[in-house]
């Protein structure tokens, strides 16, 4: 009995100590995702979506069709995932917005993309990445 | 026998002068220049790469300038990007539209007639034919209202670059200016694929078919005869 008590504590601290681990390790990737997202954002996004990410970037003056501003919760959390990752990758036209938005798929790799869809849900606050 | 030698002498009198104005523009090149600029192709062609580097690359600048305004220009430098570059790096956020952080810009090395000239010379000699489609443009006339639409409601150049002073975007170079100081071959190459020239920059690729290449190359080259100046 005190030996399968042993035992059951023994695998929990374990179990414990290996989900530290692994959570450790996403922790640490997602911080490098977030960081290369948020780089990613103030070299392409930011000349017009701004540097506060409200959608009244350095070139927002003048344009006929105003950026969005990610911080809006309710605007940004309407966007279905799938639009979000194909208005980055192909411009505005291809989800039938303003052609003020370009395609960044030249630039981006898909993966960066993907990661700039999960940053742009945590500027909004609003909804998973996933 | 004797004929050729003295016209080879003749021709090494004539290249003399050429020569020492490019070799002297090298040497200014290397002391004044390298610090903010890419002379030769970089190794990294990373995004930090670009964060960290203070001016443009001009490692393909024979193949982009016009010798004349690098001449004029070096002499009496004035800023052709209203954010510089990186923009980021010199925005600020207000209450309204981002604005540019003068605090953070500083003024270009201004060199006198002589160094503007022979450093131009040597500049020219920075050419990159792999990047720059010799003969792309076609140099056909275009009608600058046809342009225009294609330049500002059809393709969105405007959102980040001025066709005219004061009106546009600020992230990317003015255009007005743009056919006193850039050849039309570089203009073309440009549009049709930035991120051949560094594949992190911040214009994106529009996918141009040839024809509008071709026409919004010439709109931009005509921006400047029809500002009059």
């Amino acid at each position: 009995m005190n030996i399968a008590r042993a035992a059951s504590t023994l695998f929990l601290a374990g179990s414990t100590l290996a989900a530290g681990l692994l959570f450790a390790g996403h922790a640490v990737a997602d911080d490098a995702e977030h960081a290369r997202a948020t780089r990613n954002y103030d070299t392409y996004c930011a000349q017009c979506h701004g540097i506060n990410r409200n959608g009244r970037g350095i070139n927002s003056r003048d344009m006929s069709v105003q950026p969005r501003d990610h911080t809006d919760a309710k605007g940004m959390g309407d966007i279905p995932e799938n639009e979000i990752l194909k208005v980055i990758k192909e411009g505005g036209l291809a989800v039938n917005k303003s052609v003020l938005m370009p395609a960044w798929g030249n630039v981006m790799s898909d993966m960066e993309i993907r990661e700039m869809a999960a940053y742009l849900r945590h500027v909004c606050k609003c909804g998973s990445s996933k | 026998m004797n004929l050729h030698i003295l016209a080879a002498l003749g021709l090494g009198l004539v290249a003399a002068p050429v020569l020492a104005a490019e070799s002297a523009g090298a040497a200014l090149l290397k002391s004044q220049c390298m610090s903010c600029h890419a002379l030769a192709k970089p190794e990294s062609a990373s995004l930090d790469r670009l964060w960290e580097r203070k001016g443009p690359d001009l490692h393909y600048a024979g193949s982009k300038f016009k010798q004349p305004w690098l001449e004029k220009w070096l002499q009496k430098p004035v800023r052709i990007r209203p954010a510089d570059e990186l923009y980021a790096r010199h925005v600020r956020g207000t209450d309204k539209e981002d604005a540019v952080d003068e605090s953070t810009l500083t003024p270009h090395v201004k060199l006198s007639k002589a160094e503007a000239e022979s450093v131009a010379a040597a500049l020219m000699a920075l050419a990159a034919p792999d990047l720059v489609e010799k003969g792309a443009f076609k140099g056909e006339k275009v009608s600058m209202t046809m342009g225009g639409m294609f330049f500002g409601k059809l393709r969105g150049c405007g959102a980040c670059h001025m066709a005219k002073p004061g009106s546009g975007g600020a992230s990317g170079a003015e255009l007005y200016t743009a056919g006193e100081r850039l050849q039309a071959d570089y203009i073309y190459s440009y549009i049709k694929n930035p991120q051949k020239f560094d594949p992190r920059i911040w214009m994106p690729t529009l996918g141009l078919a040839e024809p509008d290449l071709q026409r919004l190359t010439g709109y931009i080259l005509q921006l400047d005869a029809r500002e009059g100046k």
